[in-house]
């Protein structure tokens, strides 16, 4: 049965108007031939070219891009390993304090992470000598912690709504709970583990609070040198930019989640 | 399960312990042991040194003094700016919150509601623009809202005004900023919830002779109540301590803590004062971050 209310669904429609509108319209105008971002006066690519010939944003999205592979993997690591541990563990010593660290970093005020952190770097420092100054090396560690909690959230997701009569099958005949875990439980997740590493690698490409606390002279984020144009005013090569960046994506997740849709299918099959 | 099965399991006991060591270490040196590094700093007193504090602990003449200075939480409190800025916050915080489930319970109940195979298409829809750059989108806005800005053109080409209307640096275009890039932490837990509604319930009630506006009342809002904690906590938490959103589109005088903190750190250097705020803020958040946990696991069960 469905409750049809046409307010509800002029809501949800402007809803979405609200959701793209704004994105459309950096798309747009970073074509337009006129350094107004918001006046149409005629198509150009020459923001795109001034774009490639930035070598303070090429620099920073290179930076951006390596600190984004490796967190990811590191909280892909991190993170399934405290998703598996929560979801198959049952009771163990230190679950509840699990539980909390994987969850808390979701809503926690970046401000408050970031500064936390980078007390912590520092102190370290004092202590022993250990990270040695900062930039890549603590932008990714930051990255790689928070980017662990959603990897954990979205694992946890996938590992609850399995069924584990395949594994308990692979054990009852005998195979080591390493190879269950590499020959049955991971193909089944792969599907969540793309989307966890993309989830964690799309935060990193993104993070500019955290990554402002904990990076050092000389390592500037993509963020970072984005967030430093914008405040002196719109420029339509961060429109350009801005394109770049949605389309990528935009591909990347169609993709992903075409994959796992048909994936998920041949499963259910 | 088999005898085998089992003695299978016991073997990986000591694989098991390795699988919980590794997050459990991870997470505590670089999630938790760095809180209490904050709060240490912010009993600290400010030094122009590097790093710009004094030590807690001194040992001098064969004896260890430790002093705790809350000469920082003291400042805080007497000096106004700070207590207005963390209501600033929480008023800031509660509107957009107010606004985002606003929005955000229609288009959860549109998708629920919709035909299962247009479902998975109108979530992604939702979910699609958090993926692309957060800061990027709050940019957006600022195309939006400025004075030659795309709303002031199009009021001012449809006559609605004469003179453009100064929406950017104001208060309003930080509710737009946090209801609009924290809409997709609304909408999924409210769209979970609402996917399970009993509809046997609701049918019950179109039978009895209810109205579809009293089902609605009575049955289907009292039990998304659990997902409506939950998205407006995903929404409340973050937005509080929120640095980007009233950096780029707020005014000088919208005073979000959030602000406060960054500028104490980076144009002040006062790492003490900045860490008193974070703890502060920690604390005022710690009543939300329990609402949401309770509210989350009674949505699992």
């Amino acid at each position: 049965m469905r409750q049809k209310f046409p307010v509800m669904t002029v809501i949800a429609v402007l809803g979405f108007v609200f959701l793209y509108a704004p994105i459309l319209s950096l798309i747009v105008f970073s074509f337009n031939e006129s350094r107004l971002v918001t006046v149409w006066s005629g198509f150009s690519l020459k923001w795109y070219a001034e774009l490639f010939r930035d070598t303070q944003i090429l620099e920073a999205a290179w930076l951006s891009l390596k600190i984004a592979v490796a967190s990811a993997s590191l909280a892909l690591v991190i993170g399934t390993l405290a998703a598996f541990a929560l979801v198959r563990f049952g009771r163990f010593r230190g679950r509840m304090a699990l539980g909390v660290m994987v969850s808390a970093p979701l809503v926690m005020p970046e401000v408050i992470v970031g500064l936390s952190l980078l007390l912590l770097f520092v102190s370290m420092e004092g202590l022993i000598g250990w990270p040695g100054g900062r930039g890549l090396l603590t932008i990714t560690i930051a990255h790689a912690t928070f980017g662990a909690a959603f990897v954990a959230v979205v694992i946890q997701s996938r590992l609850v709504s399995m069924e584990m009569d395949l594994e308990e099958a692979a054990l009852d005949l005998g195979a080591r709970p390493l190879r269950v875990f590499f020959d049955v439980t991971l193909p089944v997740i792969a599907p969540a583990l793309v989307s966890g590493w993309l989830l964690a690698f799309t935060l990193s490409l993104d993070d500019l609070v955290i990554a402002s606390f904990v990076s050092g002279p000389g390592a500037s984020t993509l963020p970072m040198v984005i967030f430093s144009k914008v405040r002196l005013g719109v420029s339509p090569d961060v429109n350009a930019l801005a394109t770049l960046i949605i389309v990528i994506v935009s591909l990347a997740v169609t993709v992903a989640a075409l994959h796992i849709t048909r994936s998920n299918r041949h499963a259910a099959r | 399960m088999s005898a085998r099965g089992l003695a299978g399991l016991r073997r990986a006991w000591s694989g098991r312990a390795l699988v919980v060591a590794v997050p459990l270490l991870w997470l505590g040196l670089f999630f938790a042991l760095p809180f209490l590094v904050v709060a240490k700093i912010s009993l600290s007193e400010l030094a122009i040194a590097m790093p710009p504090y004094l030590p807690l602990a001194e040992w001098a003449d064969g004896a260890l003094s430790i002093v705790l200075n809350f000469g920082n939480y003291l400042f805080l409190l007497s000096d106004g700016l700070y207590v207005a800025a963390y209501l600033e916050s929480l008023k800031i915080a509660a509107i957009s919150t107010l606004f985002t489930l606003l929005i955000g319970y229609p288009m959860a109940y549109v998708i629920a509601m919709a035909r299962p195979d247009r479902r998975n298409l109108l979530l992604m829809l939702v979910v699609l623009p958090f993926w692309t750059s957060f800061l990027l989108r709050v940019y957006a806005w600022i195309g939006f809202l400025k004075s030659n800005g795309i709303i002031n053109n199009a009021l001012m080409a449809l006559g609605l005004t004469d003179a453009p209307l100064q929406l950017i640096q104001t208060d309003i275009a930080v509710y737009i900023g946090i209801t609009y890039t924290y809409l997709p932490f609304m909408i999924l837990p409210l769209y979970a919830n609402l996917s399970r509604l009993d509809r046997s319930h609701l049918e019950a009630a179109a039978d009895l002779g209810a109205r579809p506006l009293t089902t609605f009342l009575t049955v289907t809002l009292p039990q998304s109540a659990g997902g409506i904690v939950a998205g407006c906590m995903l929404v409340f938490i973050p937005a509080v301590g929120e640095f980007v959103i009233p950096a780029l589109l707020g005014g000088p005088d919208t005073l979000m803590i959030g602000r406060v903190l960054w500028d104490e750190f980076f144009s002040n250097r006062d790492w003490p004062v900045a860490s008193a705020v974070a703890v502060v803020m920690l604390l005022v958040l710690i009543g939300p971050i329990l609402l949401l946990r309770r509210a989350q696991a009674r949505e699992e069960s």
